[in-house]
């Protein structure tokens, strides 16, 4: 037993740590808002090799881990990354290597000159102006489809920097195998977990930074128990998520027959934990923090956006009451 | 990352399956917090002993298994599993005896643990006062110098003394400094019960059990030897400990994982009383307990790579504090007429509702989170 990060697996995250600290800061994320591609941060991802992190070495990838993986998301939500990350590297990349590579894009996708956004139950697809393929994931298949394929309109979004399209037309079937398919969307939804504790974390720091220098009646906010009282509350919600995320990513990465319900187990932790961490951001920062010249919003309307991507919990609480034995 | 045991910790966890099997009541005892129930578990509690799992995680030499950190979580997961009686002997093993590995006297270890494991010696913990609960270096409860007795003098009232009134022994902090800054003129002393000059009233706790005394001290005399660490210490060697008392030795995450197996059983019984609602809540209590379990599973490889951090411990605190009041809330709900009969989730409930007081309250722990792990400034 050994619940921990390897050496290697810490390395990893901490130079995309580095890195994202340099190549998205703020300013790029608002940059997507305005609708500027960020192509020379994708460039950096592809160079430190996470764009085929999970592709195998004969397609030119990494050939890395669901844990390597998922630790690595955790950053890329912290820098709130405005581009599709998850669904190319968490989701895309091994899909379409279990099938094979039908289209033989995946040394394309592993070299950073393809990205792959993943298109919703509603037909949503974030990131989908800046991406170059669509993977389904729906009607009992993982299809995957090109520009010229389907139909895109541009949709305006509360976190401006989704570049949201809506697609209509599909793609071509990649596999329809169940557990194929299975897995992928277990995976897409554990990436958003991931994500989401890393967006709980940003939002956090920043509060605790803005609460401990702001100043109201001689003293700094942040030293009145009713601020820090509510921000231990956000700690603890991150802190029992966190190991959630990581367990959730051995038992995919080991085909554990408990995956399904871990993941989903994952995600209610990191969801509700995120979405509180926004909800308390907001509250500590006072009027500061209710205003788009101020940071935060970046951070919590991507919590909220990537909450209603996944779909909320519903269905994961579902799931989980299935496998306990207390299903409907 | 490797979250599997190996063959020796799962034939270790085997081992305890089957003696649990055997040697459980297969009636459960009466409740530990009263005067017959308490007789009742001490002989449970030796039996354990006669068994060497009263203490597993000690050295053999006194007791114990030597067991790992992991094996230890292993049988406490088993203990909880196969429904086995609650300890009454906790105190002594899980708050007393941390601090009597760090910072006792041979002689003292000797004389003191072996006792402890044989459910001989029964430990309660002296540190709340009427006038200090959560702001426990307020004690004003004194210790006087007797140097020509070679010892101290204690006077004073500690009071919400977990089942005080049928223990032999009680820890607790005193003050030996009345000028010294209020942290740092207090000691901490080991006091025999029959000591002259001792008086321990048993009272009722909320659940009408007589769980709490008050002890009331009239210059009693306790010699140098049953000083535990430096004088005008004490305040450190009950701080480097009380880790254990919010974490994962007082509530470890089988007991929250075997209460959630319960939960879901009688939900199954009752599936006319199982609304959507309850459900919800009965799904979530599993997630909190199993999300106590991996929290847990992580602190110990922390504990074990020496990057532990111990202000964690209060994350814990609160989490299994507010998982076990939900759960048993969810257990009342599903009960519905019935949850107003005393039964053992009545019982339950009623206790869960003391977690986020004892042991530090959680607006307590909420300030150590927010000061020690996030760093907030002091009020």
């Amino acid at each position: 037993m050994k619940f921990s990060l390897t050496v290697d697996q810490r390395a990893m995250r901490d130079a995309l740590r580095d890195l994202l600290a340099r190549e998205c800061p703020p300013a790029v994320v608002r940059d997507a808002w305005s609708g500027h591609d960020p192509a020379k941060l994708w460039a950096e991802l592809a160079d430190m090799g996470l764009t085929g992190a999970m592709v195998p070495s004969e397609h030119g990838g990494l050939g890395l881990s669901d844990v390597d993986v998922v630790a690595m998301l955790g950053e890329v939500g912290y820098a709130a990354v405005p581009l599709p990350v998850a669904a190319t590297v968490a989701v895309a990349g091994p899909a379409l290597a279990a099938a094979g590579d039908p289209t033989g894009v995946l040394p394309d996708i592993a070299a950073g000159r393809c990205r792959v956004s993943l298109v919703n139950a509603g037909g949503l697809a974030p990131y989908g102006r800046f991406a170059d393929l669509f993977l389904f994931l729906a009607d009992n298949a993982v299809r995957l489809a090109t520009r010229a394929d389907v139909e895109l309109t541009d949709v305006s979004t509360v976190d401006g920097s989704r570049a949201m399209v809506r697609v209509s037309g599909t793609g071509a079937v990649v596999t329809a195998t169940p557990e194929e398919l299975a897995l992928a969307r277990d995976r897409a939804t554990l990436a958003v977990a991931a994500e989401l504790v890393g967006l709980g974390r940003r939002m956090l720091d920043l509060t605790v930074g803005y609460v401990s220098q702001r100043r109201q009646f001689g003293v700094p906010v942040g030293s009145f128990q009713a601020v820090k009282h509510q921000l231990a509350t956000v700690l603890q919600a991150l802190a029992f998520a966190e190991p959630a995320v990581l367990r959730a990513a051995w038992s995919s990465q080991t085909g554990a027959a408990t995956r399904s319900r871990d993941v989903s187990m994952a995600y209610v932790l990191a969801h509700d934990a995120s979405q509180l961490a926004a909800r308390v951001a907001l509250q500590c920062h006072g009027a500061m923090g209710y205003t788009v010249e101020y940071d935060l919003h970046l951070f919590a309307k991507r919590a909220w956006a990537l909450a209603a991507e996944s779909g909320g919990v519903d269905q994961h609480l579902d799931r989980i009451g299935e496998a306990i034995g207390v299903g409907r | 990352m490797d979250l599997t045991f190996t063959a020796e910790d799962e034939a270790f966890r085997q081992e305890a399956r089957e003696w649990l099997r055997e040697n459980v009541p297969a009636q459960p005892l009466p409740s530990g917090d009263t005067r017959e129930g308490f007789a009742a578990h001490l002989e449970w509690e030796r039996r354990l002993y006669e068994a060497r799992w009263s203490v597993v995680s000690w050295p053999a030499a006194y007791g114990g298994r030597d067991a790992t950190p992991w094996q230890w979580l292993i049988f406490e997961e088993e203990y909880y599993r196969a429904g086995a009686p609650q300890r009454v002997t906790q105190n002594g093993i899980f708050l007393l005896a941390p601090a009597l590995f760090e910072f006792g006297t041979q002689e003292q270890k000797d004389r003191y643990l072996p006792a402890m494991a044989r459910a001989e010696h029964l430990w309660c913990q002296g540190w709340s006062e009427p006038g200090a609960g959560s702001d426990l270096a307020a004690i004003s409860s004194r210790a006087r110098r007797d140097e020509q007795a070679g010892g101290w003098l204690l006077t004073g009232q500690k009071t919400w003394t977990t089942r005080g009134a049928f223990c032999t022994h009680m820890f607790g902090l005193f003050r030996t400094d009345p000028d010294a800054p209020r942290h740092r003129g207090l000691t901490y002393f080991l006091v025999p019960l029959d000591a002259e000059g001792v008086e321990v009233r048993g009272f009722g706790r909320l659940d009408g059990d007589e769980g709490f005394a008050d002890v009331f001290l009239n210059d009693v005399f306790v010699p140098d030897r049953d000083v535990l660490g430096e004088v005008g210490e004490g305040w450190r060697v009950a701080m480097a400990t009380t880790g254990s008392e919010r974490g994962l030795t007082l509530r470890s995450p089988g007991r929250f994982l075997a209460a959630v197996q319960r939960l879901i059983e009688l939900a199954n019984a009752r599936r006319d009383a199982l609304t959507p609602r309850l459900r919800e809540r009965l799904i979530r209590s599993w997630i909190a307990a199993e999300a106590y379990q991996l929290f847990t599973l992580r602190q110990v490889t922390d504990l074990l790579d020496g990057t532990a951090v111990p202000a964690e411990s209060s994350l814990n605190k609160l989490h299994w504090s507010e998982l076990d009041v939900y759960l048993t809330e969810t257990a009342m709900q599903l009960l519905g007429p019935e949850a107003e009969v005393d039964g053992a989730w009545p019982r339950a409930f009623q206790f869960a509702l003391a977690g986020p007081i004892y042991a530090g309250t959680n607006e307590i722990q909420r300030n150590i989170v927010a000061e020690r792990l996030l760093g907030l400034p002091r009020t």
